[in-house]
């Protein structure tokens, strides 16, 4: 009766067979290959690069078949690998102006150059469900466009930057923060701030970036651009001294621009948020960029009044690895506590009793 | 057992390690001060002891003996599956006996058996700030600490006597580490306390989600905040461990049907089961 509340070892290792068996399902159903997962459920992949901060589809893809498509646990899988890893350098910026566009829009303006490039996208389609597709079977091909995409694909704030309408890219930090090595101190900075928003869960972002735009800090948005393609990853080693390219990744990267009535240092301008994730993450790089705008109020003098312009709040709670853990971690014992405030409350009400 | 291949002894690398420890240096030069390290993802979920984890990794040595302990137990599951971690990652020698450890690893407990000078104790911490639930904010809370402006919390206890007639706090009751700087024991009952003062072991406190290290040197002051009309006092019971009789340890409070049945047993299962045998030899 004693034991029984007590875990042993054996009912610890019984408990991970269990899930494990639970984790292969039907064993007459054929077993998913990590092919299957990259290939098929492609922005479940990209979600957890993004989150996990790791760009390898393959790892990913492990990390969401071990978790049986949790996502959060997928990344906190990649997360707990990424940590070991040894870093040997930090690369170039990238040029996300030198992007291969495989999307590109841009709701600011109707046409310009470079065009409007929809690419893979659910947008506009009808969300019904295709029963076609649960029988599967090959789509039709899709077409090739007549000619090839424009060479030069310039980015819209860079357009409206040439005339001084939009702020220029506030000046970063030469060599940014790493909040993976060094902890958290607040104000952040807008390095160690996007750091942190990009590797911040989805839902979160989401939620408060909603939250803007209904009146909690309002940050008066378009999408200036989104754009969605390979971008060249450069590095300059130590031995060469100049840049040579080791890889390319897929990224999305949106650029918000936002209304901004100046102030007493500053002319009346467009101002920017910043958003940019692995693969195919078009939601979470517009939130990312509405928080990342909304966080910019002590800097431009807004009043900070909303949860998602405060950035001890956004930046502490961001992480799903780490609210993950501390809310689950109610699972774990606490008899002691529970034992300590029993015996309170046993106390108060007694001494409640004695006086009545 | 052997070691996990493909990591280094006791899972973090050297420079890791070796951040951590000028951490706990620094936090034992300052007692009581919370000192804000590079906490890294470990392979165990945030609030389950990463913090813990990561200060015995700094400080475990090939020839330590690890003891892990959670609500005062050796066989809890997380105390087993942190206990794996090390045997397995370190391929360390591991106890259950208090005074058999060099290091011991604990969540909510100190242990009964009194700690002796050589060993030290590691603190899982949730919550590392004192005043977070008074001021939400780390950068009040950080000119709060540097001002030494804890009457915030004066005023909370006070409050507590004021509706309640006495402190109404009874795990995670703060602390002031000689005489300086408040401080929270992690959510140890306030009955361990007392075991804190003046402990010829030495005290480490790991805080991993909030990246935060802080130390009770051996030797050191640590009082627990009170009043000189409402001193401190500490959890008694009206029963004995049903299982070895001791009236001078923790209690839990096992529900044995749904009838109102109780029993209490001590929390601290080395404390409780070493007392067994001792009565069975005496037999």
């Amino acid at each position: 009766m004693y034991v029984a509340v007590k875990g042993g070892e054996t009912a610890i290792d019984n408990a991970h067979r269990l899930m494990a068996e639970e984790r292969r399902g039907a064993p007459a159903t054929p077993e998913l290959s990590l092919d299957q997962i990259a290939g098929q459920l492609g922005l479940a992949v990209d979600r957890v690069m993004t989150e996990g901060s790791v760009y390898d589809r393959e790892l990913a893809a492990l990390a969401l078949k071990q978790a049986q498509g949790d996502v959060v646990e997928a990344v906190f899988l990649l997360r707990a690998y990424r940590t070991t890893l040894p870093r040997f350098g930090a690369s170039e910026p990238l040029d996300t102006a030198a992007m291969a566009i495989r999307r590109r829009i841009s709701s600011a303006f109707k046409d310009l150059p470079g065009g409007q490039v929809l690419g893979p996208t659910y947008d506009y389609t009808h969300r019904l469900l295709d029963f076609a597709l649960a029988e599967g079977g090959d789509p039709a091909p899709a077409a090739l466009a007549p000619e090839p995409l424009d060479a030069a694909m310039p980015r819209v704030a860079d357009v409206l930057g040439q005339q001084g309408l939009i702020e220029d890219n506030p000046a970063g930090d030469e060599s940014p923060g790493d909040l993976t090595r060094q902890p958290l101190n607040f104000p952040a900075g807008r390095d160690l701030r996007l750091q942190n928003l990009a590797r911040g869960d989805e839902g979160f972002l989401l939620a408060l970036a909603y939250s803007s735009q209904r009146g909690y800090g309002n940050t008066h948005p378009f999408a200036g651009e989104i754009r969605m393609g390979n971008v060249a990853v450069e590095l300059v080693p130590e031995e060469l001294g100049f840049a040579i390219e080791i890889g390319e990744i897929a990224v999305t990267e949106c650029q918000m621009i936002n209304q901004f009535k100046g102030s007493k240092t500053r002319p009346p301008q467009f101002t920017r948020g910043y958003g940019l994730a692995f693969g195919r993450s078009e939601r979470k790089a517009m939130a990312m960029a509405l928080v990342d705008r909304s966080l910019r109020a002590g800097e431009l003098g807004e009043d900070a009044t909303s949860p998602v312009q405060d950035e001890e709040f956004v930046l502490a709670h961001s992480d799903s690895v780490e609210a993950s853990g501390f809310v689950q971690h109610l699972k774990l014992p606490h008899y002691v506590d529970f034992q300590s405030e029993l015996e309170l409350i046993r106390r108060l009400r007694a001494g409640k009793e004695a006086a009545e | 057992m052997t070691h996990a291949t493909g990591y280094n002894f006791a899972y973090l690398d050297e420079q890791t390690k070796r951040m951590i420890r000028r951490a706990i240096l620094k936090a034992v030069a300052i007692p009581g001060y919370q000192v804000p390290f590079g906490s890294r993802e470990m392979p165990l979920p945030y609030g389950w002891g990463t913090g813990g984890i990561q200060v015995t990794a700094a400080v475990i040595g090939a020839d330590d003996t690890l003891k892990v302990i959670d609500q005062g137990a050796d066989d809890t599951t997380n105390a087993v599956s942190i206990r794996r971690f090390f045997a397995r990652t370190a391929g360390i020698a591991t106890t259950e006996r208090t005074e058999a450890a060099t290091i011991i690893q604990t969540r909510h407990r100190i242990p009964e058996t009194p700690l002796a000078e050589g060993q030290i104790l590691v603190y899982q911490v949730p919550i590392p700030e004192p005043l977070r639930w008074l001021e939400p904010r780390e950068t009040e809370t950080r000119k709060m600490h540097a001002l030494a402006d804890y009457g915030v919390m004066h005023v909370k206890l006070y409050e507590d006597i004021a509706r309640f007639g006495r402190i109404a706090t009874t795990y995670d009751y703060p602390v002031l580490v000689n005489g300086r700087y408040l401080m929270r024991p992690s959510p140890i009952p306030k009955f361990d306390n007392p075991k804190m003062h003046m402990s010829p072991a030495l005290q480490l406190f790991g805080a991993g989600r909030e990246k935060r290290i802080y130390a009770v040197p051996p030797y050191t002051a640590v009082k627990s905040l009170d009043f000189d009309d409402h001193p401190f006092e500490v959890q008694a019971w009206d029963q004995a461990c049903a299982l070895c009789g001791a009236t001078d340890s923790f209690l839990d409070e096992v529900v044995t049907d749904d009838k109102g049945g109780r029993m209490y047993v001590c929390s601290d299962t080395d404390y409780c089961g070493r007392r067994r045998e001792a009565q069975e030899a005496a037999q």
